[in-house]
């Protein structure tokens, strides 16, 4: 015969298993997160290099050239599936050998002038390159014309009279005077 | 100071002004082509039906439409109602299967109207590479030589084709019969 209270006792045996359980399934979903942590991690660097040079050259490719699809991030930040494909061709291109500029190249015949975060100095892109500068330079030949220009009017109000006129004015006032 | 120079302040003004408000109708997630007017790419895939292996060669002889889609991409589903009113047309349409698992890709073509001419199966996405693609559907508009007269990126509507690629399209096939 069950009496009450051992079915009492089982129900709370059973919440408290439930807990353990409970407890257990979250500490595996942390575990598991930690491992797609890690995968995400490698997903990025998976690339083995030769050496540092090369290495540091893939960085500074990968900054440089943009994500054609997220266009405001470079193809080394974005998670684009273009931009991973990017990334192994620049990794490939690296392992053949090829310099930055065969590298640039590549991307631009097929990209455009676009995927480059610092386009190429012609007759399309000075005023890119120097407008702002220029921009700088102009205001400041502005301020400095204005500043001489106060400065020489301020100078010549303190004769602004001439010897002639300077008499007139004094004949003047001691006409009033009178 | 002259008087007039007291509107170079407005004129600056209603300059910017004009240029913003350009830039509030511009489009930059549409990049140029930097393709246009260049060759289509060589490639050496298989066909999506029947794995026979195809080549630049096989685009050749007429002006044609060859359009980047993918089973994932949700747009091309929307395009392909499109395409195949224009193939019954008797728009020439080669298609570029980009980044899909094959099996499906013939799933879809079995399921739907099959607009192309022929599929080109391009899984691991080099042509797409060579072609600049960066999101599908894209569509390329080549000439009998096979060079590259215009590219649209997005789906092609009726207004797409009819104000962008219809009179491009038409002007090629004149071409062709002089």
């Amino acid at each position: 015969m069950i009496r009450r209270d051992d079915v009492a006792a089982g129900r709370a045996s059973s919440r408290a298993s439930a807990l353990l359980r409970g407890a257990r399934r979250l500490a595996a979903a942390a575990v598991l997160a930690l491992g797609f942590a890690g995968v995400a991690q490698a997903a990025i660097d998976a690339y083995t290099f030769k050496d540092d040079a090369e290495r540091a050259r893939y960085t500074e490719l990968t900054r440089e050239l943009r994500c054609p699809k997220c266009q405001n991030q470079d193809i080394a930040d974005s998670n684009a599936p273009i931009a991973a494909d990017l990334r192994k061709e620049i990794y490939r291109m690296l392992g053949e050998g090829q310099s930055n500029q065969q590298i640039i190249d590549f991307m631009v015949d097929r990209y455009g002038e676009f995927v480059r975060y610092k386009p190429e100095l012609n007759a399309h892109t000075w005023l890119l390159w120097f407008g702002p500068a220029g921009l700088l330079l102009g205001g400041a030949v502005l301020i400095g014309v204005i500043v001489v220009r106060r400065r020489r009017t301020s100078r010549e109000d303190a004769d602004v009279l001439s010897d002639e006129e300077r008499q007139r004015l004094a004949h003047l006032l001691d006409k009033n005077r009178e | 100071m002259k008087r007039w120079m007291l509107l170079i302040p407005l004129v600056l003004f209603l300059g910017m002004a004009g240029l913003l408000y350009r830039g509030l109708y511009l489009d930059p997630s549409e990049l140029p082509s930097a393709l246009i007017g260049k060759p289509f790419p060589e490639f050496n895939l298989p066909a999506v039906q029947d794995g026979k292996p195809l080549t630049r060669a096989d685009l050749l002889g007429k002006p044609a439409l060859v359009n980047v889609w993918g089973t994932w991409c949700v747009a091309c589903r929307v395009e392909h109602p499109v395409l195949t009113k224009l193939a019954e047309q008797g728009v020439v349409i080669y298609g570029v299967n980009y980044k899909d698992v094959n099996a499906e890709a013939q799933k879809w073509l079995k399921e739907f109207h099959d607009p192309y001419q022929l599929n080109i199966n391009d899984e691991a996405g080099s042509l797409g590479l060579n072609l600049g693609v960066y999101g599908a559907p894209e569509t390329f508009l080549i000439d009998a030589k096979g060079v590259i007269r215009y590219k649209h990126v997005g789906v092609i509507d009726q207004t797409v084709w009819r104000e962008k690629l219809a009179g491009q399209y038409q002007a090629l096939v004149d071409e062709g019969r002089e």
